[in-house]
């Protein structure tokens, strides 16, 4: 991360990119001294100035999170001192604020590490919409700007900001609360924030490039691995982004259009997050609870091990979405379950479960279908069911590829 | 403390959930005991039901002098049929009562906190 080199030039860009590592764990513990998230956003925000103005010249100081942390609060303090209001709340923060944020202390540690585990679930209390869950995370635990947050979901900024201050507003009025979760709890009040953490993956995938998304969700992920470590689901979700996360650069061609998991170039897939991924599997697998991340991790481990596409052990994998369909019995796991009953039993298998599904505003559902049917030589049938998906895709690569029946360009 | 109104919407002329006599006998008996909770807790300060909207008389001026009409106010089909006005410490301990009332209820409750009351 940081090389702790403080002689090293420090630019704004630099800057810029240590807020957004440190931001979240900076903001977690701010909203907890002062209570008000606006005001802790605008604090983190003051710091960021000062950091602008001095690191460059006076380089970076020992501990740059601490650093945020303190001057963010010192910051807070001097404006609940200004207004009357605030008086009151300030006996609260110095009560609140033993030196446990100081710049001498290493990151990561105590209280402040378990702040932003209370930040994500109250981020992610049930109680808001997905959109503005999802946007909130990104927003006050990513440290991405507001417009960040709009491009990354093709919405309009003020539409965004509208949203956030929205979900701001009922977190403070309906006192949202702000605390780890008990244990009983704990399996309900998950299920949402991995749900957040694996849909800003998926729209990383999918969606512009810029920001990452993909690596901020493998960052949460890890964060959250990190905090809650006997929780197996939260390994789970770790090990399928990561494992999907192997194969992103192989997943699109040279021309940006869309590569099958069966022609991607296997040694372009990244080992060392295979070997991450995998050894995470091999932990959840000896643990023995098993549930739908696991589970979907476990399927990807097995494609990675296979050097070519025709070495996969799709037994090993029908046995898996087997399991999965049990856990989470949607249409969509069926789906591909069908695809890899398809590679064992062979495409009219498939084709004759597939086409018991209720999918079809999933434009997956087509392709699949376009691809069994193919195999079947029907392909008058085939034809069609391309076009069908092909009108339905949300993204340019995808619809080439399907509008082209699924082959890559020549 | 935050103050809280959980509401019951019931559909006009709907019965929204056909209840045999004796689910609800249970069903006032477990409210019964909730409210003695609720009490006990610190957290009730008020609830009623209501009777049916047609019921309802409105009252408001126009060109400066009281006009008086058959109510309801709102033409929908949707009105609030009862309430509780609770505190609670927070959302969740608001949400816990309000899914002890609609398990007894069996119909969904609106969770609303009051502005205003925060101490």
């Amino acid at each position: 991360m940081l090389d702790g080199d403080a002689e090293a030039r420090v630019d704004g860009a630099a800057v810029g990119r240590i807020f957004r590592e440190e931001s979240g764990r900076s903001l977690a513990a701010l909203i907890r001294l002062v209570g008000d998230i606006d005001l802790a956003e605008d604090a983190v925000q003051e710091a960021f100035a000062v950091a602008l103005r001095r690191w460059p010249a006076d380089g970076l100081p020992p501990n740059p999170g601490g650093w945020i942390t303190t001057t963010a609060r010192n910051h807070a303090i001097d404006r609940l001192r200004r207004e009357s209001r605030g008086r009151q709340l300030l006996g609260d923060v110095a009560v609140l604020a033993p030196g446990n944020d100081d710049p001498g202390m290493p990151g990561g540690v105590g209280p402040v590490q378990d702040d932003r585990l209370r930040l994500i679930f109250t981020c992610c209390h049930p109680a808001l919409s997905t959109e503005a869950q999802v946007a909130l995370t990104l927003r006050l635990l990513g440290g991405l700007s507001t417009a960040q947050v709009a491009r990354s979901f093709l919405v309009a900024e003020p539409a965004m900001a509208r949203r956030l201050v929205r979900a701001k507003h009922k977190i403070k009025a309906a006192r949202i609360p702000y605390r780890v979760p008990d244990a009983h709890e704990l399996p309900d009040r998950l299920r949402p924030v991995l749900a957040v953490v694996y849909l800003t993956y998926n729209a990383g995938l999918t969606g512009p490039a810029e920001p990452d998304l993909c690596a901020e969700a493998i960052r949460l992920a890890r964060v959250l691995a990190t905090l809650m470590p006997d929780e197996p689901e939260v390994a789970g979700l770790l090990a399928l982004l990561l494992l999907t996360e192997s194969r992103r650069a192989s997943r699109t061609g040279p021309d940006g259009s869309l590569v099958l998991l069966a022609d991607q170039d296997r040694t372009r897939w990244d080992r060392a997050l295979i070997e991450e991924g995998q050894a995470i599997v091999r932990r959840c697998l000896r643990r023995n609870q098993p549930g739908s991340y696991q589970l979907q991790a476990a399927i990807n481990a097995v494609h990675a091990d296979a050097a070519t596409a025709g070495q996969t052990d799709w037994p090993q994998i029908v046995a898996l979405y087997d399991h999965l369909l049990a856990v989470a019995p949607t249409p969509v796991v069926a789906l591909n379950r069908a695809i890899a009953i398809g590679e064992v039993h062979g495409p009219a298998a498939a084709l004759a479960l597939v086409d018991a599904l209720e999918l079809d505003h999933y434009h997956p559902f087509h392709a699949t279908r376009a691809d069994l049917l193919g195999r079947l030589g029907r392909d008058r049938e085939a034809a069609a069911a391309y076009q069908r998906a092909a009108a339905m895709a949300p993204t340019d690569a995808e619809r080439d590829f399907l509008s082209r029946g699924g082959r890559a360009p020549r | 403390m935050t103050h809280y109104l959980l509401s019951v919407h019931g559909v006009e002329g709907e019965v929204r959930d056909p209840m045999t006599d004796e689910e609800r006998q249970q069903s006032h008996r477990q409210l019964g005991i909730l409210e003695q909770e609720m009490k006990s807790a610190g957290a009730w300060v008020f609830s009623g039901r209501l009777h049916q909207p047609g019921t309802a008389t409105v009252v408001r001026i126009a060109d400066g002098e009281v006009v008086t009409t058959d109510g309801p106010f709102v033409e929908s089909k949707e009105h609030l049929g009862g309430f509780y006005v609770i505190q609670a410490e927070d959302l969740d301990a608001a949400l816990a009562w309000a899914s002890r009332v609609t398990g007894a209820i069996r119909a969904p409750i609106e969770v609303r906190p009051f502005a205003g009351f925060e101490a």
